[in-house]
């Protein structure tokens, strides 16, 4: 498994060739090094280390399996449980990648929502223009992968009336998000004309606080928590797929409930 | 040519498909226990419980679901398997009934004054039936909460029938508990009786053809 602390883009090639020396000097050390603890690795467990590779990438393409399945059990007009307003948590439990104290607030006077791919109108979003469009405000509940949960009260257009009113190739089979604090998310076309698939700009009759994606982020009821992304930037309709960020990290693509 | 005697020993005590999937079994509960402390640690249910990373299968929970939505299927299957055996060839009748509240009784007081006999590997006491009664619905529970939680939205029928999703969650927190606990008694006699533990590997004494039991 990859290192969620390892730099996910290679060092500058310019550094390594003023470096070249040492470098090799470095890795010679490592190899007599690594030589040493190898042996001693398998005296030690009789484990073979070198497989761990490949059973990571067996049980990814079973995690792919059970994404095709998931989509199979995926019912379009089967609707999540909603629930009353006297159930609803207020504020929001707040959930990132990062600790709420880094949450870096988006600027809601020159934000745009850019749209692309295959959708006719490309012309970017403001909030008043997402306010003129048809709201709808539903209670529902948030279930983390973790196995935690909260309900919620989230208002906004639906992500369906958002895609039809840009044109967008309903027969495409992703959308994808991109956010400021630079969450990529993609989730199946099936799930982004759900009637519970919500682009969110209200939380208990209130604008979307900062802290939970203000002024834009996606809330749907059939998928995990992490497939909802915040402060959401840019909307991309397209038949590529393209991994979100925990997705990258060995978590469920499909991610559905 | 002489006549076969129908209460001739004819087959095992634990015919080959029975010896294979106890095997697949041992090997997806074990995945599926371990990789489900690992899911369970990152939001525990009793909060002085966590399990440590030796215990633990995948190093973090993505590893950890990876693992257990690989388990899934070998568990399943395997054990939808061993019920349709279990059932059609009357197995499971055979081996776990009759089963009634006085032999359990019997047997516990005949245990705790250990009066316990192990002679006759063919016939199991009460309290095995029921222990392996219990594991197999424990099994099954496994897997219906299981469903449940993996898909809280489009099985919301199950969620609300099992009380909803925290406590489906506990359910199957206690499922595994039971399971565990069966494992660890189950282990313990199986090395204090090695015959049964080899019986399960080579297959046993012949035993007559059911119904023939005299």
């Amino acid at each position: 498994m990859r290192s969620i602390f390892r730099p996910t883009a290679p060092p500058d090639a310019a550094i390594l060739d003023n470096h070249r020396s040492l470098i090799r000097g470095l890795e010679r050390r490592g190899l007599i090094r690594g030589g040493l603890s190898l042996g001693a690795l398998t005296m030690l467990t009789g484990c073979d280390v070198a497989s761990n590779h490949s059973v990571e990438l067996g049980l990814r393409q079973i995690s792919a399996l059970n994404d095709w399945v998931q989509q199979q059990l995926f019912d379009p007009t089967k609707l999540a449980p909603t629930y009353p307003k006297s159930r609803v948590l207020k504020p929001p439990k707040f959930n990132a990648y990062y600790d709420v104290m880094d949450v870096k607030p988006v600027n809601g006077a020159t934000w745009a929502l850019e749209v692309s791919g295959l959708v006719t109108d490309k012309t970017p979003w403001t909030p008043t223009r997402l306010a003129m469009l048809p709201q709808r405000d539903m209670v529902i509940k948030h279930i983390c992968v973790e196995g935690w949960d909260y309900i919620g009260e989230w208002s906004g257009p639906t992500l369906r009336t958002f895609l039809e009113r840009v044109g967008a190739d309903l027969r495409a089979k992703y959308v994808n998000f991109r956010t400021a604090d630079d969450y990529p998310s993609s989730i199946d076309m099936a799930t982004a004309l759900h009637p519970q698939t919500l682009l969110a700009t209200g939380y208990a009759d209130e604008v979307l606080a900062d802290p939970f994606g203000f002024p834009l982020r996606l809330r749907t009821a059939t998928k995990l928590g992490y497939k909802n992304p915040k402060w959401i930037t840019a909307i991309e309709v397209t038949n590529t797929y393209s991994p979100g960020f925990w997705e990258k990290k060995g978590f469920s693509w499909f991610g559905g409930m | 040519m002489v006549p076969v005697q129908p209460t001739m020993p004819t087959r095992r005590l634990h015919p080959i498909p029975v010896r294979i999937m106890h095997w697949v079994n041992a090997v997806a509960m074990i995945v599926m226990i371990t990789s489900g402390w690992g899911i369970y640690d990152d939001y525990v249910i009793i909060h002085s419980l966590h399990f440590p990373g030796w215990m633990r299968l995948g190093s973090w929970a993505a590893e950890s679901l990876l693992w257990h939505f690989a388990g899934m299927w070998l568990l399943a299957l395997n054990g939808l398997a061993y019920l349709i055996y279990g059932f059609t060839t009357g197995r499971l009748r055979e081996r776990l009934l009759p089963i009634t509240p006085r032999d359990v009784v019997t047997t516990v007081w005949e245990t705790l004054h250990l009066h316990i006999a192990h002679e006759d590997l063919t016939v199991y006491n009460a309290v095995q039936k029921l222990l392996y009664i219990i594991v197999i619905l424990a099994g099954v529970s496994q897997v219906v909460t299981g469903i449940a939680i993996w898909k809280p939205v489009q099985f919301s029928w199950l969620v609300s029938l099992l009380g909803g999703f925290q406590f489906a969650r506990v359910i199957h927190f206690t499922g595994m508990a039971v399971i565990v606990g069966f494992l660890v008694v189950h282990v313990a006699l199986a090395l204090l009786v090695p015959r049964t533990l080899w019986a399960m590997v080579a297959g046993g004494p012949r035993v007559t053809t059911r119904g023939t039991a005299r």
